[in-house]
């Protein structure tokens, strides 16, 4: 599992890439965490474009920083969500609270 | 009784480390009934939730065993079973509903609905302190091409 991100004019664009499963999305959340504590980031848009595989962990990983944004009264946006992760949040319910591209 | 044609067994400890191992191995094992990118996607997830229950829930303050079988059945069907020796359900019905979980923030209680959404049938069998064995079967539709 690896993440990128780049702030720019407050708005963060946090990439993803590989695997996300249980094992890495603890560590993962805590980077998303610090990544807009630091930033303080009005709008996150968070890239999926890069995973090639994806569980229900990665609802958990999504509804977090969701969370960590409306603490900030921002935004969060996913985009670019390959098909098999696109079934997993799509059969959580998922667009009904998270802008999802 | 469906017959059965194929099938492999293995034995891992409860680290999350194992998970992609798992559902990895189970992924080439279900290639060669020729499942599209989609089927094998449902498949490798389907079998993530399941092992990620086990390390989770039967194990949480402890590493035990899980062991995995997989199957494949006459009429182009996967059997996947996951089972596991630790603490066991005490409430079958409930944990199968959307959303619950006792996991904590890192998991989101979706599991095993997404099992049985991306499964054609889900088992579940649990004793408290004996522990559980999920059965799940997906029947792989035959492609025209294939043989």
């Amino acid at each position: 599992m690896e993440m990128n991100y780049r702030a720019e004019n407050r708005q963060l664009t946090i990439s993803l890439a590989g695997e996300l499963d249980h094992h890495a999305a603890r560590g993962l959340m805590e980077s998303i965490d610090r990544c807009i504590e630091q930033n303080l980031p009005v709008k996150t848009i968070l890239d999926m474009g890069g995973l090639t595989f994806m569980d229900s962990s990665g609802i958990a990983v999504v509804l977090r920083a969701r969370r960590r944004m409306e603490a900030l009264a921002g935004s969060l946006v996913v985009v670019n969500i390959p098909r098999q992760a696109a079934r997993v949040l799509e059969t959580a319910g998922l667009g009904r609270y998270v802008n999802l591209i | 009784m469906t017959r059965t044609t194929n099938y492999i067994t293995f034995e891992f400890l409860s680290r999350s480390a194992n998970e992609g191992f798992a559902r990895g191995a189970v992924a080439c094992f279900a290639a060669q009934l020729d499942p599209t990118l989609e089927e094998l996607g449902d498949i490798k997830t389907a079998v993530s939730e399941a092992v990620t229950n086990a390390i989770v829930h039967a194990y949480p303050d402890t590493l035990g065993k899980i062991v995995v079988k997989a199957k494949i059945l006459e009429g182009n069907i996967l059997e996947v079973t996951v089972r596991d020796w630790g603490k066991g359900i005490a409430d079958v019905e409930q944990a199968r509903k959307p959303l619950y979980t006792t996991g904590g923030e890192e998991r989101s209680g979706m599991g095993f609905t997404i099992m049985e959404s991306f499964m054609d049938k889900l088992t579940v069998r649990s004793a408290e302190g004996k522990g559980t064995r999920v059965t799940m079967r997906r029947r792989i539709l035959p492609r025209p091409a294939s043989k």
